[in-house]
């Protein structure tokens, strides 16, 4: 186990750079491009002194290196500032909105694991027939549609048409906010108050955008899955136990399946920023209170503080995901190592 | 015309299903960018015409994609929102390789410190989501075509940087690289007569699934209001308008613009995915 907590410890510091390169570029990008906090609080017609103040008051006045410098070592201390428009720790408006995120994120990638690799394992079984083609086509146009418009027209049928599945936000009315207090995981703090009527309508409204989520991601995952298993298909082992009698499907979905999912698990660290990408349109679409929401709105603001933090934020959950990722993997394979 | 076509055919025979993925998304695309060149030609209405028909009316009749709130040609805008998406992604595309090529080469072919600083600053902007960092870069530069598409085209340089990089190292040790720097070829000749001819057929593939890819990516700003100014015809934006539509239940406002966006996308992913398997062989065998 020694080499694997050294293993772990090279990937949690190689991590720092990227965090630190990005922090960089997003902070100069910020800076350089016109418009500021300032005047998008204030209003474009507020007086020259007004505005003078208000910039020494942010620390605006001083050069931007003396800023860069500043902001480095308060990011060191863990400390992200305070949000340049609302009287609002950064830390916190991010720590109410990742939960949401995060919850949407897990539930997309259970559907798109269990859609891509099922599919995947069953085109690479019938390879080259109409059904392999079928599932491949999926694959292909699946991945080409935008995630906000798959969104759109799922709210379209089933929200709108048939009108039984609740088409924006993370609770309905009924849903009193005090449930909501302890994790900011809706599902997690229901279940903790065993509030489960309002489980049951946290999860219906997790329906429309997990399964937005996980449509368009599936169709990687598929091919991902059946380039794999079309690898281990080939093996000696598999023909060795084809001639042993053992049933064809037993062979396909336990003995290939089982070794086709190491390399599977790679390359789900590799996606893991597809679907924080996802995760943001998926949450415009359907009103859903999380990160992206967070983002998008903050950048409408020029509010600096807040838009580094979510950046920092979001770069630490890619490289935390592909970090547990590779941790399974070391674990699962012991050949894996730095 | 005869002989071309059974060589057609024969294609067809030689690379079976892939080749017929190749040609499907090659008329997808073809059909749009007629769209795109003679809008006149097929449109039935000015796009801006704000007196078109009745305000939203559902397809069929003289509107075959009904019309918006506005009392807009639903078709009319489809069509000319193709001159948008294409000038995008296609430009983005165009500057991304060039600016990812170059550094790729110029970065594995030296070596060095400046090899590793330039690898590093892109395998972290690899591995941040493309479409955030898109987001920010958008909205700080603020709304116009052309910085759509430096935002757009800045996520895709890593990709490939990082394709031509690892070809560039594995290129430079190949014994005719050395023959030609031991008849006393300079760096710059190696590097633009030698290794840059072997490096750019592979990026070809990528060249066509980045356009579908930055087609999704362009359609997206402009869905959440971040790209263009409204005076520009484009998909995403009458998307996002269709949207406001939604809960009434108007679904050709957002059925459209939405499913032009992915046919386009599904176009230039065919062509790439069959280019892929046609190009590299090996892949048939599967």
């Amino acid at each position: 186990m020694k080499s694997l907590t050294r293993y772990i410890i090279t990937r949690l510091l190689l991590t720092i750079p990227m965090v630190f390169i990005l922090l960089s570029i997003v902070f100069v990008v910020l800076r350089i491009m016109p418009g500021d906090p300032v005047s998008s609080m204030l209003g474009g017609h507020a007086p020259e002194k007004v505005i003078e103040q208000k910039k020494v008051e942010l620390g605006l006045n001083r050069p931007m290196a003396i800023q860069y410098l500043n902001y480095l070592w308060q990011v060191c201390r863990l400390d992200l500032g305070e949000s340049m428009v609302f009287k609002q720790r950064v830390t916190r408006a991010i720590a109410e909105k990742l939960p949401a995120t995060i919850e949407l994120s897990i539930f997309g990638v259970i559907i798109t694991l269990f859609l891509g690799i099922f599919l995947g394992a069953y085109a690479a079984d019938k390879r080259r027939m109409a059904r392999d083609y079928v599932i491949r086509l999926y694959g292909i146009v699946v991945y080409c549609i935008p995630v906000y418009w798959m969104g759109l027209m799922l709210q379209l049928i089933f929200g709108i048409w048939l009108d039984f599945l609740p088409i924006a936000g993370r609770t309905g009315p009924r849903v009193f906010a005090s449930t909501f207090e302890k994790t900011g995981f809706y599902i997690l703090d229901t279940i903790l108050v065993k509030d489960f009527s309002a489980l049951g309508d946290v999860l219906v409204h997790l329906i429309l955008p997990a399964f937005t989520l996980g449509l368009v991601l599936s169709g990687i995952f598929l091919r991902l899955t059946r380039a794999n298993m079309l690898d281990v298909l080939k093996a000696d082992y598999i023909v060795a136990a084809e001639a042993r009698g053992i049933k064809h499907r037993k062979i396909v979905y336990k003995h290939a399946l089982k070794n086709a999912f190491i390399p599977i698990l790679t390359m789900m660290g590799l996606q893991v920023a597809l679907l924080m990408a996802g995760a943001v349109l998926t949450e415009t679409t359907f009103s859903w209170p999380g990160m992206g929401r967070l983002l998008l709105e903050r950048i409408y603001l020029r509010d600096y503080p807040t838009i580094q933090g979510v950046i920092i934020v979001i770069a630490l959950v890619v490289a935390t995901a592909s970090l547990i990722v590779d941790i399974i993997y070391a674990i699962v394979d012991p050949r894996v190592r730095y | 015309m005869a002989k071309a076509l059974s060589r057609f055919a024969g294609m067809g025979k030689k690379y079976g299903v892939e080749w017929w993925i190749l040609v499907i998304g090659a008329l997808i695309i073809l059909a749009i960018v007629y769209m795109a060149l003679f809008p006149g030609a097929i449109a039935p209405f000015n796009p801006h015409n704000q007196n078109a028909g009745p305000q939203l009316l559902p397809p069929g009749g003289e509107h075959i994609m009904g019309t918006d709130n506005l009392q807009r040609d639903v078709w009319s805008r489809i069509v000319y929102g193709s001159q948008t998406i294409l000038r995008v992604a296609i430009l983005a595309a165009i500057i991304s390789s060039v600016f990812g090529i170059t550094l790729g080469l110029v970065s594995g072919f030296s070596g060095g410190f400046f090899d590793r600083i330039v690898s590093l600053i892109m395998d972290s902007l690899y591995s941040f989501p493309g479409l955030i960092l898109a987001i920010a870069f958008a909205a700080m530069l603020g709304p116009g075509v052309i910085n759509i598409t430096l935002a757009v085209a800045v996520i895709y340089i890593p990709t490939y940087f990082r394709l031509v990089r690892g070809q560039t190292l594995a290129i430079k040790e190949e014994l005719y690289v050395e023959a030609a720097r031991s008849i006393g070829a300079s760096g710059s000749t190696i590097l633009w007569r030698y290794i840059f001819p072997n490096v750019i057929a592979t990026t070809v593939v990528v060249f066509t699934l980045n356009v579908a890819d930055a087609i999704m990516i362009e359609a997206a700003l402009t869905y959440l209001g971040l790209g263009l100014p409204p005076s520009i015809v484009d998909w995403g934006m009458d998307l996002a308008m269709g949207k406001k539509f939604l809960p009434s239940g108007q679904w050709w406002l957002i059925t459209f613009p939405g499913a032009m966006i992915s046919i386009l996308a599904l176009g230039f992913t065919m062509l790439g995915e069959g280019l892929a398997e046609i190009l590299n062989p090996r892949l048939l065998e599967r």
